[in-house]
């Protein structure tokens, strides 16, 4: 596991290095500066970014993965203190893994194995959100389409359906795509649409 | 009655005030409240404590309230925000390099002709292979949307003519004196302190943008707002007093001074006392310049919260994030602003409170009476400086008629 630990403070980062020591298999790099933080995020390409609450970077390294999802990584959190409401509330707000007490040395692998699942699972499902928006928009223009196509061509809607179909099958596109094509269409031969 | 605790979370800027002279002058004891305050450096610390229950409240950027509810980039956490705690009170400071090529000497540009010239600057740049680069405080931040609503409107496209880049507000100055950035757009006091240490110009205020812009809000998760309403009221009362005192010109000093103290600011009470009197240093060594409205405060029921204003914030979301328009997250956007918790926390008190909870931002000119629950309310003019009125019913409209860059 390749774990990268920003904290400006190098005492702090090299006790929570110490503290990494039960986690097995291991890489760790301490990222101490805040100028060039991407450039060495990106260079180092970590499994999971390991970064206290209230570090003053926490802003630049959001936006940072916000403007390049490609380099966004599992992030897990450590705090002072805590207790196991705030755990809950950490872990319902979606913060990959939450670290009590700066570190407890024997929960450390489970929970940077939990940080990279969750993150994972979030990705996922933002992955899933954005299909399933695609195809509602998809169904929406294509339904315009039709019933264009209806309207015009005194059709059915099952023969529009085939229609628009065919059509994407024979010009290697997708439906929506055609569909847009007629709506946009339509809309500039100024149709009531 | 029994004190009961809150603690807030804020970050070290002059429009933090409200909560903390609320505090420091008794408002809170006298509704029952005693508030603790917990400071970070950076926006995405505050939101967090704010989630995790670390505090009860905390003094957030409107926009990150909203994105935080619609779960941009983080899973959905539905936020409520019952008053707000500043409109605008930001500025634009550039490098001297910069300023000197785009800004007239000695005032406050005009957005119009400092765009003019910032654009034929970028045309420059580009020819030589490079870009001016600005630094906001956060992606989801109202700094962000005006710079953007300014560039954008003089034919700069925010995302491929020039750079935006995020610094937190206590290392933009640093970030100018670096060569980091060739501007920044920041609350105070950093843009002053800037100044102060000759790094950089206020060129423009975000005032001349949007004369009445939502800035910074008072917010807590919806839930919490819902299961202790009582609590959130008193709070609010609590502020509203607070910000009566805030523009009373013979607490200037004090405030600034308890602002600048160091478990609070931690900084000058002399830069903090510019913006709570709308007098700014453009430049160091230079006479301090009236600028009206810098920082709006309590008048015109400042710190109500307009939906109408969390539906412009969500119309900026949709169009630099380039997402389509969809009426169930306005409806969610606009939910996260309560007229009705404001309304029933001040209801009584000798404040005059809107009737209506939206307007058309940016469509007063001079000065308007409008419709009141209660007292006798004024709006004073409130455009954006291209003109445009903003209809909340009307954003899809509204985002087709904005330059496409």
């Amino acid at each position: 596991m390749r774990i990268a630990v920003i904290d400006e403070n190098p005492v702090r980062a090299a006790i929570i290095e110490d503290g990494l020591a039960e986690v097995g298999e291991r890489d760790v790099f301490v990222i101490s500066e805040r100028s060039g933080m991407a450039r060495a995020i990106e260079t180092i390409d970590p499994d999971v970014i390991l970064i206290d609450l209230g570090n003053p970077s926490r802003d630049m390294l959001e936006e940072y993965f916000a403007v390049s999802r490609a380099v966004s990584r599992p992030i897990a959190m450590f705090v002072e203190q805590s207790d196991e409401d705030t755990i809950a509330a950490a872990i319902d707000a979606g913060v990959s893994a939450y670290i009590v007490d700066g570190l407890s040395q024997r929960r450390m692998k489970p929970i940077l194995d939990l940080a990279v699942r969750r993150f994972q699972a979030f990705s996922r499902l933002q992955a899933e959100l954005k299909e399933a928006r695609d195809a509602l928009s998809d169904r929406t223009i294509i339904d315009s389409a039709k019933k264009i196509l209806i309207g015009k061509r005194n059709i059915s809607e099952p023969e529009a359906h085939k229609l628009l179909r065919d059509h994407a099958m024979n010009s290697n596109k997708r439906m929506a795509e055609i569909a847009e094509a007629i709506v946009t269409a339509e809309k500039l031969l100024g149709g009531g649409l | 009655m029994s004190i009961v605790q809150m603690n807030i979370g804020f970050l070290p800027l002059v429009d933090a005030a409200l909560p903390i002279l609320a505090e420091e002058h008794g408002f809170a004891e006298e509704q029952g409240l005693h508030l603790n305050f917990i400071r970070d450096v950076s926006w995405a610390s505050v939101l967090d404590r704010l989630l995790y229950g670390h505090t009860d409240a905390a003094h957030l950027l409107a926009p990150l309230a909203i994105a935080t509810t619609l779960g941009r980039g983080r899973p959905a956490k539905a936020l409520a925000v019952p008053f707000v705690l500043s409109l605008n009170g930001n500025a634009i400071t550039m490098s001297h390099a910069l300023a000197d090529k785009v800004a007239p000497a000695g005032m406050l540009g005009d957005p119009v002709s400092v765009g003019e010239k910032l654009k034929s600057e970028v045309v420059k740049r580009a020819a030589a292979g490079c870009r001016i680069r600005f630094g906001v405080v956060h992606r989801y931040s109202g700094h962000n949307y005006k710079l953007r609503y300014w560039l954008a409107q003089c034919g700069i496209a925010p995302d491929t003519d020039v750079d935006i880049v995020t610094i937190a507000p206590p290392f933009a100055a640093d970030a100018l004196a670096n060569d980091e950035v060739d501007g920044i757009c920041v609350g105070e006091p950093w843009n002053s302190v800037a100044v102060e240490r000759g790094v950089g110009r206020i060129v423009l205020v975000t005032a001349q943008i949007w004369r009445r812009g939502v800035e910074k809000v008072l917010a807590m998760p919806a839930e919490k707002l819902d299961d202790d309403r009582d609590k959130i009221e008193r709070l609010v009362r609590a502020l509203h007093f607070a910000a009566r005192h805030f523009v009373d010109p013979a607490n200037w000093d004090t405030n600034a001074e308890i602002l600048a103290r160091k478990n609070y600011l931690d900084g000058s009470a002399k830069l903090i006392n510019r913006a709570i009197s709308d007098r700014i240093m453009l430049t160091a060594g230079a006479q301090p310049l009236d600028v009206p409205d810098f920082m709006f405060q309590y008048r015109e029921a400042a710190n109500f919260p307009w939906k109408s204003q969390a539906a412009w914030l969500y119309s900026q979301m949709l169009r630099w994030d380039h997402l389509a328009y969809n009426a169930e997250d306005q409806l969610r956007a606009e939910e996260v602003f309560r007229p009705n918790v404001y309304r029933t926390a001040l209801k009584g008190l000798d404040t005059p409170i809107p009737g209506a909870n939206a307007k058309l931002e940016g469509s007063v000119t001079g000065s308007l009476p409008v419709g009141s629950t209660q007292g006798r309310l004024t709006l004073g003019a409130n455009p954006f400086f291209d003109g445009r009125v903003f209809d909340p019913m009307e954003v899809a409209n509204y985002l087709d008629s904005l330059p496409k860059l």
